[in-house]
């Protein structure tokens, strides 16, 4: 399965995966900086991707335990998935899986906690 | 470039991490009080989500690499100075995180029976300056003041089923004396409304999913709110349509008979700030809490609890105040805001001091997961990677690094633990934990670990 991946640089790296791939691990072993911190366990929300408009719908919807960290993930959109909850079938040929761009926001609206 | 980071939890870790992928050259040695790494992931992170610590295995590579080097038993502001470090080093970044608790500032906050959360959490993690806190827990309701992730992980501990607690690495000590806790009703109390919790949604339902338990949340505190959350961001959204769901909505039959059945309960209490902690007729101990009930004014996050005028007595035996952690002043040559309680920087860049850093907590105050931090780290490091790049750090000179912090620590009767050292005591604690069938045996005494290491 061809997929494309685009770094933080915005840099595309196309990779040829196979059917049943992870693709936090198939990201990792291209070098790519998609953190998984706790290791693909549904503990963190480190291996978050945008996920290619058409593709986005061809993947199982996500699972409550996904949804729930996908909450914590720094600039949430509607595609967004865990990488490592991601398995490459051929339905997925030609998909892209952008990285966000995470430097200075860590909340999707922009709020910055406040004393109160 | 020689580089050196202070703190050897994941600020300190991540930030080391991203200099060291991104600069082919730099040598990064890492600093840590204790004798043992990995800060919070080992002593803040719950027994019971073992998965989140996974990220030790990612530190553990960077420790091994041939750049990166780690020093424990080291207290930088004591065994060696900031301003030493960076006569060693081209550039020094401050990780070394939130090391104390906000206090409440009420009377009665030092009877018995009130304890930080963060103490709480140090108790059954292991950390060593907590491990003779010997909470009392002979009372059947407990009050925890915060509704943040650190307040559901404490009411977690405290209600779990032994079962469940026996095969974590959480202390063999706490386990004795949670095996003995009377404590079978939590309440955890909030300033303001649903709408302002800090909590997050996945360690919320893992509450309300907890074994042997009940959840008691009042739905008059959740009525009247389906049009304030149409319109906030998805996390927010689901969150507090979990709450109301478990307030308002019929459990179905089976569920209702568990809940039934169930022989300790937790809740939600809002709008109710702690004026003040009760004492029992010796006047030792504290019997509860009288509370000033609140209103809101403004919405959202930025929301002010305003009292009444209205107060409340809530009876309990055990008092943990959860509301926030604090980080303390290093050294008289680190900038210090004891307002905010941060490190005054921009972009990681310590304010008026070139070549000091800082990342993690210390930096932007005691909130966030691993992924923020890990976010935050990453942004350190870029400034450091930029200030390289840039020619703004002082590189005309070559730095001894550890070379030259060697002799001082030597001088002062300081001896560094080493990674293989940690390894040593790590391997230690898994084939005493073995036995029991935990993942580790935590040893909490700093003498043990350094004797184990023939120190």
């Amino acid at each position: 399965v061809n997929v494309v991946f685009v770094d933080r640089t915005g840099r595309h790296v196309p990779v040829r995966g196979r059917v049943g791939d992870n693709v936090l691990h198939l990201a990792q072993r291209h070098g790519l900086e998609l953190e998984g911190a706790c290791e693909a366990s549904l503990a963190c929300s480190t291996c978050h991707v945008y996920v290619s408009a058409p593709h986005l719908d061809r993947l199982p919807a996500p699972e409550e335990r996904e949804d729930d960290l996908l909450d914590q993930a720094p600039l949430l959109q509607e595609n967004s998935r865990l990488g490592c909850q991601i398995l490459l079938t051929p339905a997925l040929e030609g998909a892209q899986f952008v990285l966000p761009k995470v430097t200075r926001n860590f909340y999707v609206d922009g709020h910055i906690p406040k004393p109160h | 470039p020689r580089l050196c980071v202070v703190g050897s939890g994941p600020a300190g870790f991540y930030t080391a991490q991203h200099i060291l992928k991104h600069h082919g050259g730099a040598r990064v040695d890492i600093y840590e009080k204790l004798p043992v790494p990995f800060g919070l992931v080992r002593f803040g992170v719950a027994p019971d989500h073992p998965e989140v610590k996974n990220v030790i295995n990612s530190f553990t590579q960077t420790a091994r690499s041939e750049r990166c080097s780690y020093y424990g038993n080291v207290t930088v502001g004591r065994d060696v100075t900031v301003a030493e470090l960076r006569q060693a080093y081209h550039a020094v970044v401050l990780s070394y995180g939130a090391e104390d608790n906000r206090v409440l500032g009420i009377p009665g906050e030092n009877l018995d029976g009130v304890y930080s959360a963060r103490a709480f959490v140090g108790w059954y993690n292991g950390l060593p300056e907590n491990r003779d806190l010997k909470p009392d827990l002979s009372c059947d309701t407990a009050l925890i003041l915060g509704h943040g992730n650190v307040a559901l992980d404490v009411a977690r501990i405290l209600l779990s089923p032994l079962h469940l607690l026996r095969k974590t690495d959480i202390t063999d000590s706490s386990l004795a004396a949670l095996a003995c806790s009377k404590v079978k009703r939590v309440w955890l109390v909030g300033r303001r409304g649903p709408l302002q919790v800090a909590f997050t949604i996945k360690e919320l339902r893992e509450m309300i999913n907890l074994a042997g338990t009940r959840p008691v949340l009042n739905p008059a505190d959740f009525t009247g709110l389906e049009n304030a959350v149409k319109d906030v961001p998805r996390p927010r959204r689901r969150l507090t349509e979990l709450m109301m769901k478990t307030a308002l909505e019929k459990p179905g039959e089976k569920t209702a008979e568990v809940q039934a059945a169930a022989p300790r309960e937790w809740g939600l209490k809002f709008q109710r700030s702690p004026h003040e902690v009760l004492p029992t007729t010796d006047g030792r101990r504290a019997r509860g809490v009288r509370m000033a009930l609140t209103r809101l004014e403004g919405l959202g996050d930025s929301a002010k609890a305003i009292p009444t005028g209205e107060m409340e007595e809530l009876e309990c035996g055990l008092v943990l105040s959860s509301i926030g952690y604090r980080s303390l002043p290093l050294d008289p040559a680190v900038p210090f805001d004891t307002q905010r309680g941060v490190i005054p920087n921009s972009s990681g860049r310590v304010e008026g001091v070139p070549g000091l850093y800082c990342s993690g907590w210390v930096k932007r105050g005691p909130t966030g997961v691993i992924i923020t931090t890990m976010n935050d780290s990453f942004d350190t490091a870029q400034s450091v990677l930029e200030d390289l790049q840039a020619g703004v750090l002082d590189m005309s000179t070559s730095r001894e690094g550890f070379g030259a912090v060697e002799s001082i620590l030597h001088s002062r009767g300081v001896r560094p633990v080493s990674f293989s050292d940690w390894e040593k005591i790590d391997a230690a604690e898994v084939a005493r934990g073995k036995a029991a069938g935990k993942p580790r045996e935590k040893i909490v005494d700093p003498q043990e670990m350094l004797q184990l290491i023939g120190h």
